[in-house]
């Protein structure tokens, strides 16, 4: 690798990173919920991608298209409607499921739109989450679920095994899946579904359509 | 201020002898088309930048006006080191069809030795404005310009560029713009053209030859087209209620009613000083050019279909509180363009100052623009990645 990758794997997320791997080099990929635009930057710069970016935050929005990189304002509940069919290969929803107003009908968009989609959320699965609200009967609190139940954005909290009972109703070929911890470093339950559910901080999945 | 009387100013041009074919089937016998460049075109010819000025402005972007002796009218954004930075691309600014600083216009002459156009001067789309634009173009010897980029009236020229001429446009930006003049903006319009129409001087447009311009209607048109430049905030924030200290005289002043308020003294003096660097009927042919103006209504009502498998970057841009031309218009572009996934960046810029917000120093309207044509350049070849 070139010091320029590792210049910019350095100042990325780790899950970033995994997605970035997951995705080959010339695709054309839409992010969602791109933020600071850090993965549209290394598609574009070191994977020759043609990377764009949907991101709510406006000033998150001007200072990325500042950096040279193309993002639009818009919201994954409403402006993926507006995208022709297959106009992607892949689409990126990174950390961000769990807080669209409609994740069923937002991944179904991801799937017209694109040919394969990439999620990522917080397994609200993990053992920490389950025995808290056993133990305390409140709602639990943890490094990846930091706010409370009135303040959080993640108005839909899924856990590994709900995802995987949409995708088999709707009918998605899970391609590649896997259980991630906080950091976005893989955790080895890769081969066991509960486990990982239970184990998991968060979970990175690669569907297509059927 | 009234300026002294000048005689005409030698703008700099080309002249087109075969003329040029209009969109409502008329044919200008002969074209001119005035223009200003700054900075040097590459030896591959791939650094050439358009800008596209709006109702009001002309082809002196990036200098002193020669008639008003302003500065530059958009100094934050084309010059050394500006966004659109001459040290890097060859800018140029081309006074559009219709107007009055020395393209051909209403004040031209029919033919050698008739009278001038006047009020007669053929119906005008901004497609033909563009189209005029682009003889320029192609006789500077530039086949792919960089970028086009202009605010409003601008705007729509950007746009129709990049559908009109697709191949010819590496990146676009369209900025407080809209695809179609909305009603509201078309009743503005209208109450501007009345007034000019209204002047008693105005003569079925043929004032020329008394040398008594139809200057009061045409300073009250700029007073209200000014009054929606503005928003309530910018307004509040500058005149409040304040009254002027001393009331002066001018055409539209009512002594009897007493004190001036100060926005009542600002937009006269907005209205007079509009009104000797600017021709009437260029007004009425420019602003029905932008009341005709519906980019969708081109493609059969599907804007997308404007854009159709283009490879153009597009950078959209509009300000929070432009009610002009508001932020939804602005997003039905970008959506149009998603649609026919088209390379886009959208984003609103916050600002107090309404629709001028584009002509003012925003910060943020530098960053974005600069940042949007440094990752075009990047694309295009122009400059190395240098991280």
């Amino acid at each position: 690798m070139s010091e320029q990758v590792r210049y910019v794997a350095k100042n990325m997320r780790l899950d970033l990173r995994l997605i970035a791997d997951m995705i080959p080099s010339g695709s054309r990929v839409l992010d969602i919920g791109c933020g600071d635009g850090a993965l549209i930057d290394e598609l574009t710069r070191m994977r020759g991608c043609d990377a764009r970016g949907i991101e709510i935050d406006m000033a998150e929005v001007a200072q990325t298209i500042s950096r040279g990189l193309p993002v639009m304002h818009g919201d994954a509940d409403t402006d993926l409607a507006h995208y022709p069919d297959r106009a992607f290969d892949y689409v990126v929803l990174s950390r961000t499921l769990q807080a669209v107003e409609r994740p069923q009908a937002v991944l179904r968009q991801m799937l017209r739109i694109s040919e394969r989609a990439i999620v990522s959320f917080p397994n609200f699965g993990h053992w920490q989450l389950r025995l808290q609200l056993l133990i305390t009967g409140r709602m639990p609190m943890t490094s990846v679920w930091g706010k409370p139940w009135y303040e959080t954005p993640n108005i839909h909290p899924c856990t590994i095994s709900d995802f995987f009972a949409l995708c088999e109703a709707e009918g998605y070929v899970v391609e590649r899946w896997m259980a991630i911890d906080e950091a976005g470093r893989r955790s080895p339950w890769r081969r066991f579904a509960r486990l990982a559910n239970l184990f998991g901080e968060q979970a990175l999945f690669q569907l297509r359509r059927a | 201020m009234d300026l002294p009387e000048q005689g005409p100013i030698a703008h700099q041009s080309a002249v087109f002898t075969d003329g040029l074919v209009l969109d409502c089937g008329q044919h200008l016998p002969s074209l001119t088309v005035a223009y200003r460049t700054y900075g040097a075109l590459n030896a591959q010819r791939s650094n050439a930048v358009l800008i596209c000025h709006a109702l009001t402005g002309d082809q002196y972007v990036g200098e002193t006006h020669p008639l008003t002796g302003k500065g530059p009218w958009w100094d934050h954004i084309v010059g050394p080191g500006r966004p659109v930075d001459t040290e890097r691309y060859f800018v140029i600014c081309i006074n559009v069809l219709g107007g009055c600083m020395g393209s051909t216009g209403p004040m031209d002459d029919r033919a050698p030795g008739e009278a001038p156009w006047g009020a007669d001067f053929p119906p005008i789309t901004i497609r033909d404005m563009v189209r005029a634009q682009k003889r320029l173009i192609d006789h500077l010897g530039i086949t792919r310009l960089f970028a086009v980029v202009g605010g409003s009236m601008g705007g729509m020229q950007v746009l129709e560029w990049a559908a009109t001429y697709p191949e010819m446009v590496f990146a676009a930006v369209p900025v407080a713009t809209a695809f179609y003049h909305s009603a509201q903006n078309i009743a503005f319009h209208e109450v501007g053209r009345q007034a000019i129409t209204a002047d008693p001087n105005f003569a079925a447009g043929q004032y020329y030859a008394s040398g008594r311009t139809p200057k009061d209607g045409l300073a009250v048109a700029r007073m209200v087209a000014h009054i929606t430049y503005l928003s309530e905030e910018a307004l509040s924030r500058k005149f409040g209620r304040k009254l002027q200290g001393t009331t002066r005289p001018t055409p539209h002043s009512l002594a009897l009613f007493g004190d001036m308020f100060e926005v009542e003294s600002y937009l006269q003096y907005q209205g007079n000083s509009f009104v000797n660097r600017f021709d009437a009927n260029s007004y009425l042919a420019i602003t029905r050019a932008m009341d005709q103006f519906d980019l969708a209504s081109e493609y059969d009502g599907d804007l997308s279909r404007a854009f159709a498998g283009t490879r153009t970057r597009f950078c959209v841009i509009s300000f929070s509180s432009d009610w002009l031309f508001p932020t939804h218009e602005s997003r039905a572009i970008a959506r149009a363009l998603n649609k026919a996934a088209a390379n886009v960046s959208f984003v609103e810029i916050t600002s107090d100052k309404g629709h001028d917000a584009f002509l003012l120093d925003e910060p943020d309207l530098r960053r974005v623009l600069g940042g949007f044509l440094n990752g075009c350049a990047l694309h295009a070849g122009l400059v190395e990645d240098d991280r």
